[in-house]
């Protein structure tokens, strides 16, 4: 790399960078590129981008978290920031550690800041790519440049990123690539000063496939294993990449995903495809998740299995619809009317994504009701790098089960779980079912009868007690006794784990607890509880009127332990590891 | 409905023969005197004449009176929410291209809680069959305006007499895009029972406005069109009318009550099943009989 300097690099485990821009300058296709790369070269990567809510663009960041280790969090704060206008520099300038550096545009930025011992090196980005690429390429391709630099800087595997490149520009005209490798290489060949050079230690992941990608796309891949082959949805963000996705694989393998003309349209319809037999699934974020409780409550009723997402954003109403937040928990457990129980799961990171649809899937079947997964902004847009799912072990083969159904057949039996008989099965006693809404006896004929509707609400309810019960305890991560447990859902998994591991070098006697079950939670949380001394519910949501999150107010109320205490903020950010490590160490001291 | 099974009726020798007995479920809990009643009768004698296999057929209801309809029903049904009967069946349809789907329903349901359902199954031209039982008032909440009760309509909602236009289900399916829109009435079982007939064999949306007098509610709504009560049943000649022509048919849905019956409109158009299919099909040409498993693998493979 810089010609200047010929020392050998100086070797690391993990980089945070951070490139600042504005959302049409491709940042976040560099950023992507250096996730995948992560992936393919036994490294971890999680990524975190902020998107201007709206058309246009506006400023936008991305960020990469490389490590040859477990990489948890996007990281607190950058190493290396690379700022593409003085707008940029100004905002992020701030995320920089002591010590850092900061990559500007000295085209753009002319007022520098000189603390904390940040090294400001300045490159003409775009002046530089017009002069590799030439013509009239304008600033296109300066994204490309200092990727170039970013591939120098940390002797990242260069052969294997330009084919990341190739393959991806390999569908555009042949001189878009060759305009992107003009500016790839002159980045590369850009002397950067008196930098130095980095080299990551070898990753932990060897001699396996690992993928990388984001949460949305991998939560569709995980629906296509479980067996979805229909549903239908509305287009809102940050939901609607999986609708897309699903929207053109489905075909493939004769399924059908239908765009409906609203919410409650895509969740009746998607009913409707589970009332035909089929594994179907709907979605949406948290203002059409609202739209969609009555059917919601329907479907508990009627006892059909059905998946349904809400890839959870800043709320009330509009609120944030770009940002992450956690406050939809209360909503998907008990947002419908009456008493409709239904499951509620969320998955702790975008690998997990994959195996919780899959997981969804299967207990839709099995308890025959409706299943929601609360996957958040964070996880659905950010990359991470993961061991390659085996197929062969995940696998389920949809199946329609039209085969004749005995003479005794009742819809709703009051001894066993609803298995319903759908459109095309020949009813052997020659009565055909009605499923209902209505409060109905075991044959779904109506029924106002007050012992009835007692034993069909205990009917509904009992199964998922039965499933609360069989759910594994959660593994406590840390300390299996102590003076702090954490306890988790959702995104916090990554940020939570890592300030355990901070914590514990620190020689506190804390562990964490996950918990992807979210309704019914696993029974026997107790007896876990009841090795701390305190327990700190981290979650993305607000305190509300008692001073308790939306977990925490269920941990509380289904155990009635009031060491059970809230960690909550709702700034539109994941948490932060100092973040979290502070309140523990607040907690610790009180 | 179905191509592969519109037009040839059940050829299956051990099927048991559907008759009314057969298909006769629960005891309607209508009002005595309900149009819904002849409703269902000719709906029945309508299966009859088909002879669809009997677990094909599948009725959906959304809520209303008309909308209890599955109960009384022998066949596979489903009793659904509010307004949302038709987008409940559209996934059906599209999931099962194996069976007929039957949607009932009133004017509430159709026009009002679930009006925008209508217009999108009419534009995608979802294969089903579509009953609108429209009396004009809302019955099972005892007497409240529907979005057709005429101007003036005392209701309890309107207790000086409505002072809203009502729509006009024959413009409004029309201007949506249904490929079969039909107007017919309770009381006139024979013409209910051809237009059932026919709106069944079409392929594609088929929708049906069947006047369908509530005796608790809006006793008489319909006397101007029951020629036993001096009315006038005036049927659309379709030697005069040109059934493809969405102009004459807008012009026919402006005749002031009690209007015309009979098909206002039918023409082909493929269903939005019949689109899905040839895009499932097409794609699926591409991948030369790849095991769902190995398009997944690949697909996986791709974000190495």
């Amino acid at each position: 790399m810089s010609t200047s300097n010929s020392s050998s690099p100086t070797s690391l485990r993990n980089a945070v960078i951070r490139l600042a821009g504005n959302s049409q300058d491709g940042i976040q296709s560099i950023g992507g590129f250096l996730a995948r790369l992560a992936g393919r070269t036994q490294k971890d990567v999680m990524t975190y981008m902020t998107i201007p809510s709206t058309i246009s663009g506006g400023p936008s960041i991305f960020q990469v978290h490389l490590g040859s280790g477990e990489v948890l969090d996007p990281g607190d704060e950058a190493d290396v920031l690379v700022a593409f206008y003085q707008h940029s520099y100004d905002a992020h300038f701030s995320s920089i550690r002591d010590g850092g550096v900061c990559l500007y545009d000295s085209g753009e930025v002319t007022e520098l800041k000189t603390e904390r011992g940040i090294k400001n090196i300045g490159i003409p980005f775009t002046q530089a790519t017009i002069e590799a690429i030439g013509g009239s390429a304008r600033d296109r391709g300066k994204n490309m440049f200092v990727m170039g630099t970013i591939c120098a800087v940390y002797q990242l595997d260069k052969e294997k990123l330009v084919g990341i490149v190739s393959r991806q520009f390999g569908k555009k005209d042949e001189s878009v690539l060759r305009n992107a490798m003009l500016a790839f290489d002159a980045g590369y060949a850009y002397p950067v000063g008196d930098l130095g050079t980095f080299e990551f230690e070898e990753g932990i992941h060897k001699d396996e496939h690992r993928l990388s990608t984001d949460g949305n796309t991998l939560m569709s891949m995980g629906l296509i294993a479980a067996g979805v082959r229909y549903g239908s949805a509305y287009p809102i963000t940050p939901w609607s990449s999986i609708m897309e996705t699903l929207r053109s694989e489905l075909p493939k393998y004769g399924g059908i995903y239908v765009q409906a003309e609203d919410e409650l349209a895509a969740v009746s319809m998607t009913i409707g495809a589970a009332f035909a037999g089929h594994l179907a699934v709907t979605g949406s974020s948290g203002p059409g998740l609202s739209l969609k409780m009555e059917a919601l409550s329907y479907a508990s009723m009627a006892e059909i299995p059905l998946i349904v997402i809400n890839v959870q954003r800043g709320g009330p109403s509009t609120g944030l619809p770009t940002s992450v937040e956690q406050s939809d928990l209360l909503q998907a457990i008990y947002g419908s009317h009456g008493d409709a129980p239904r499951i509620v799961l969320s998955p702790k990171d975008v690998e997990d994504c994959f195996y919780i649809a899959i997981e969804a899937g299967r207990l839709a079947r099995e308890y025959s009701c409706p299943v929601i997964i609360l996957s958040d902004q964070a996880i659905s847009s950010r990359i991470e790098a993961f061991t390659e799912p085996n197929l062969d072990e995940w696998w389920i083969e949809p199946e329609l089960d039209i085969a004749p159904r005995p003479e005794d057949f009742k819809p709703y039996p009051l001894d066993q779980i609803t298995r319903h008989a759908p459109p095309g099965t020949k009813m052997l006693g020659g009565k055909y079912p009605t499923v209902t809404g209505l409060e109905h006896d075991e044959w779904g004929h109506p029924s106002g009868n007050a012992k009835m509707h007692q034993q069909m609400t205990d009917k509904r309810r009992n199964k998922l007690i039965a499933l609360s019960k069989k759910l594994p305890l959660p593994e406590v991560y840390g300390d299996a006794e102590g003076d702090v447990l954490l306890v988790g859902w959702g995104c916090t998994y990554g940020p939570i784990k890592e300030s355990i591991n901070r914590l514990q070098s620190e020689g506190h006697k804390v562990g964490a607890i996950h918990l992807r079950n979210l309704h019914p939670l696993p029974a026997g949380l107790d007896t876990i509880f009841a090795k701390f001394k305190k327990v700190l519910v981290v979650e993305i949501n607000d305190v509300g009127v008692y001073g308790y999150g939306q977990l925490a107010m269920i941990l509380r109320a289904s155990l009635a332990d009031p060491k059970i205490e809230s960690l909550c903020k709702t700034d539109g950010l994941t948490f932060r590891i100092r973040e979290i490590v502070t309140a523990v160490e607040k907690t610790l001291a009180s | 409905m179905s191509t592969a099974t519109a037009t040839e009726p059940a050829s299956d020798p051990a099927q048991e023969k559907l008759t009314k007995k057969i298909l006769t479920a629960d005891h309607p809990t209508w009002c005595p005197g309900c149009g819904d009643f002849a409703v269902l009768a000719a709906f029945y004698k309508v299966l009859e004449k088909l002879q669809y296999p009997h677990e094909k057929i599948v009725c959906v209801a959304g809520i209303g009176c008309s909308s209890r309809f599955p109960y009384f029903v022998n066949s596979h049904g489903i009793h659904f929410i509010h307004g949302r009967a038709l987008p409940l069946a559209t996934g059906v349809s599209l999931s099962r291209p194996d069976v007929h789907v039957f949607v009932f329903g009133g004017d509430g349901d159709g026009f009002s809680i679930g009006g925008n359902h209508l217009n999108h199954a009419a534009r995608k031209n979802i294969r089903l069959t579509y009953v609108i039982m429209d009396n004009y008032v809302y019955g099972l909440t005892k007497k409240q305006t529907s979005p057709t009760s005429p101007e003036g309509f005392k209701s309890k909602t309107d207790p000086t007499g409505s002072i809203d236009r009502p729509i006009n289900p024959m413009k409004q399916l029309l201007a949506s895009g249904a490929t079969f829109i039909a107007r017919t009435h309770a009381a006139q079982v024979k013409h209910m029972m051809e237009v059932f007939e026919r709106a069944i064999l079409h392929d594609g949306f088929s929708v049906v406005e069947c006047l369908s007098e509530c005796v608790m509610f809006y006793n008489g709504s319909f006397d101007d069109s029951t020629p036993r009560k001096g009315g006038v049943y005036d049927i659309i000649d379709e030697s005069q009318h040109d059934v493809g022509d969405d102009i004459a048919a807008f012009k026919l849905a402006d005749v002031p009550t009690p209007g015309k019956f009979g098909v206002f409109y039918e023409v082909d158009r493929p269903s939005k099943n019949e689109l899905e299919q040839r895009w499932i099909d097409s794609t699926q040409a591409k991948l030369a009989g790849k095991s769902q498993k190995d398009i997944l693998r690949d697909r996986l493979a791709m974000m190495r």
